[in-house]
C-alpha cells in the first residue's frame, strides 16, 4: 500500500491541483456565471508565488503560497466589476479575452523569462499542502450550502432578476465568488509552481481553462464536490489506461485529449448533472425493478 | 407604508407605456391597479420595485425618492413583488424558495457556520421553521419539499406570495395573483390578501377579476394606454363612464 502510494505520489498531487483548479471553476458556476478567466489567473499565482521563492529566498513557503492566492484575488476585483455585467456567452468570451492577456503578457515579460517562464524552483510543496488546501476549499465552499450567502447564491444561478427584487445584491455575491474563484486558482498555482520546478505561459493557455470545466461538469456542479470528484475520474483514468493506449500504438498526449471529449461527451448526453448523480440513478433503477 | 406616483412615464422607443401617471397608494390599504391588456400596469410595477428607471416623474415611498435605486435596495426599504409571469427558483423547493425570500430579514453572517456555532444552527433552523409557517399559510406545509418546477400552476403562484411576505415588507406588490387559479384558489388569496393589509402592509394588487377586486381593493386606480384614466372606490369606479368605455368600448 505504501509503495502504491509512493509511486503514484505525484499523480495525487496533480489530483489535488485538478481538484483546486475544477472547484475554482464551480465557485462562479454556481451562481450562473461561466468565467473561464481561471488559466489567467492561475498563472498570475503561480508567478507570484514562483518569483517570492526565486527572489526573496528567505520568505517562508506559507507566506509566498498566500501571496499566490491574493494576487489574482486582488486583480480580480477590477476585472470583475465590469465583467460580471455581462451575461452568459458574452461573460465567458471576456474572461477567455484576460486570460490570453495574462498569458501574453508573461510571454512578453523578459523579467520571468518570456516563454521560456521559471525554472528551478525549488520543490517545496508536499502532498499533505496539497490535501490540506484542497480540504479546506471543500469545507468553505461544503459549509456556504444552505447558508445565507449559499441560498443567495442559488437564487442568483436561478433567476437573477428574482433575486435581485428579493434585496439580494447580485453584483457584490458575484464578484465574491469571480474573488473566491481566483484566489483558489491561483494557490492551485502556487502549488503547482512549487511541484514541478518551472512555470512557464504555456501551460496556461486557454486548453487550460478547458481542462478545469470539462472536470468541473464531468464530476457534477449540483453538488461541491462534483468537481473534485471530475478531476480525480480524469487526472487518474489516462494514467490507468496509458498501458492500453500504448498498446494500441496511440501517443499519450492526443490519447488523453480524445479519452476527455469522449467522456464529457458521454457524461453531457447520459449524465447530466455529472458523475456525482450516479449514485441516486443507481439508487432509482434498483427501485424500478424491485 | 404610503408610495406616491407623480407625473411617471416610461417609454420605450416611440411606445409610452406609463405616461404621466400620478397616484397614491395610502398606508394599509389594498389598491387596485387595473385596465386593459397592455394598459401599463406591469411596466408600472417595475418602475416601483426598481427594475426599469423611469424616463421622467418621481417615485416615493413615505416621502423617499426611490426611482433611481437598483431593486435590491428597493426591496431593503421594505417593498416586494410577485411576478405575472411566475419567477420562483425552479430548481429549489418550494420552502427553499420562501427561505431565499427571508434573506433581507436574516441576520446570518458566515463566519459562525464555517465554525460550526450552535448559533448559526438555530438560525438555519428558524429561517427554516419561518418558511414552512408562510407555506402553512398559502396552504402549502405538505409541499415544503416539492421542487418549485414540478408544482402546479395555483400552487407556484401561492409559493410566490409565500416568497414575497418572508421578507416581511411593508408594500406587497402583486401581480396577477390569482390568473390561472380556480375560484377556490382565489377567494383563498383574496382572504389572504386582506389579512396582509389588517397586519398593516400596504398591498398594490394588479388583478383581471373584476369581482375579486370590487370584494378585496380599499380604492382602485384605472390605467388605459399608459394613462391613469380614473381613481377612486370601487362603487365609483364600477360607474365611471371613462372605465366602461375603455372595457367595454364606448360605442362610438
Amino acid at each position: 500500500m505504501t509503495d502504491l502510494f509512493l509511486a503514484y505520489e505525484s499523480l495525487f498531487a496533480f489530483v489535488g491541483i485538478n481538484g483546486l483548479l475544477a472547484l475554482s471553476v464551480y465557485a462562479t458556476l454556481c451562481c450562473g456565471q461561466l468565467s473561464l478567466a481561471n488559466a489567467g489567473f492561475m498563472a498570475i499565482g503561480a508567478y507570484t508565488g514562483a518569483l517570492i521563492t526565486l527572489r526573496a529566498p528567505g520568505v517562508p513557503f506559507i507566506a509566498a503560497l498566500a501571496a499566490s492566492a491574493l494576487a489574482p484575488a486582488l486583480i480580480a476585483v477590477p476585472l470583475g466589476l465590469p465583467v460580471l455585467r455581462l451575461r452568459g456567452v458574452f461573460l465567458a468570451i471576456a474572461t477567455v479575452g484576460f486570460g490570453e492577456v495574462v498569458r501574453l503578457f508573461f510571454v512578453n515579460w523578459d523579467y520571468t523569462n518570456g516563454a521560456l517562464g521559471l525554472v528551478a524552483i525549488p520543490q517545496r510543496t508536499h502532498l499533505w499542502t496539497i490535501a490540506l488546501a484542497l480540504a479546506l476549499a471543500l469545507y468553505v465552499l461544503g459549509r456556504l450550502r444552505g447558508s445565507r450567502t449559499g441560498y443567495a447564491l442559488e437564487a442568483i444561478r436561478e433567476d437573477e432578476t428574482a433575486a435581485r427584487t428579493m434585496g439580494i445584491y447580485t453584483t457584490g455575491h458575484k464578484l465574491a465568488m469571480l474573488v473566491l474563484g481566483a484566489a483558489l486558482a491561483g494557490l492551485a498555482g502556487g502549488l503547482e509552481a512549487h511541484h514541478t520546478f518551472m512555470v512557464a505561459p504555456g501551460g496556461f493557455a486557454f486548453g487550460r481553462v478547458v481542462d478545469m470545466l470539462v472536470q468541473a461538469v464531468v464530476g457534477g456542479t449540483a453538488a461541491f464536490y462534483g468537481p473534485v470528484v471530475g478531476a480525480a475520474f480524469l487526472t487518474v483514468l489516462p494514467e490507468v489506461l496509458r498501458e492500453a493506449g500504448a498498446r494500441l500504438g496511440l501517443a499519450p498526449g492526443p490519447f488523453r485529449l480524445f479519452l476527455n471529449g469522449a467522456i464529457l461527451l458521454a457524461v453531457i448526453l447520459y449524465l447530466p448533472n455529472g458523475l456525482v448523480s450516479l449514485p441516486a440513478r443507481f439508487r432509482r433503477r434498483a427501485r424500478g425493478m424491485a | 407604508m404610503s408610495l406616491s406616483l407623480a407625473g411617471v412615464s416610461r417609454a420605450f422607443g416611440g411606445v409610452r407605456a406609463v405616461d404621466d401617471a400620478t397616484f397614491t397608494v395610502a398606508d394599509a390599504e389594498v389598491h387596485g391597479l387595473i385596465g386593459p391588456n397592455g394598459a401599463g400596469k406591469t411596466t408600472l410595477l417595475n418602475l416601483i420595485s426598481g427594475l426599469l428607471q423611469p424616463t421622467s416623474g418621481r417615485i416615493e415611498l413615505d416621502g423617499r425618492r426611490i426611482d433611481r435605486l437598483p431593486p435590491h435596495r428597493v426591496a431593503a426599504l421594505g417593498v416586494a413583488r410577485t411576478y405575472q409571469n411566475i419567477r420562483l427558483f425552479a430548481g429549489l423547493s418550494a420552502a427553499d424558495n420562501v427561505v431565499v425570500g427571508e434573506h433581507l430579514r436574516r441576520h446570518a453572517p458566515f463566519w459562525p457556520r464555517l465554525l460550526l456555532l450552535p448559533s448559526a444552527q438555530r438560525e438555519e433552523r428558524a429561517a427554516r421553521e419561518a418558511a414552512e409557517a408562510l407555506l402553512s399559510r398559502v396552504g402549502l406545509r405538505e409541499r415544503a419539499g416539492t421542487p418549485a418546477f414540478s408544482l402546479s400552476y395555483g400552487e407556484q403562484r401561492r409559493v410566490e406570495i409565500a416568497r414575497a411576505l418572508a421578507s416581511q415588507p411593508t408594500l406587497v406588490l402583486l401581480d396577477e395573483p390569482t390568473a390561472g387559479m380556480n375560484p377556490n384558489e382565489a377567494a383563498a388569496v383574496a382572504r389572504l390578501v386582506r389579512e396582509v393589509a389588517r397586519e398593516g402592509r400596504t398591498v398594490l394588487l394588479i388583478e383581471h377579476n373584476v369581482r375579486l377586486v370590487m370584494e378585496v381593493c380599499d380604492r382602485i386606480t384605472v390605467l388605459n394606454f399608459g394613462k391613469v384614466i380614473a381613481r377612486g372606490a370601487p362603487a365609483q369606479i364600477a360607474q365611471d363612464p371613462a372605465v366602461i368605455a375603455a372595457y367595454l368600448g364606448d360605442g362610438s
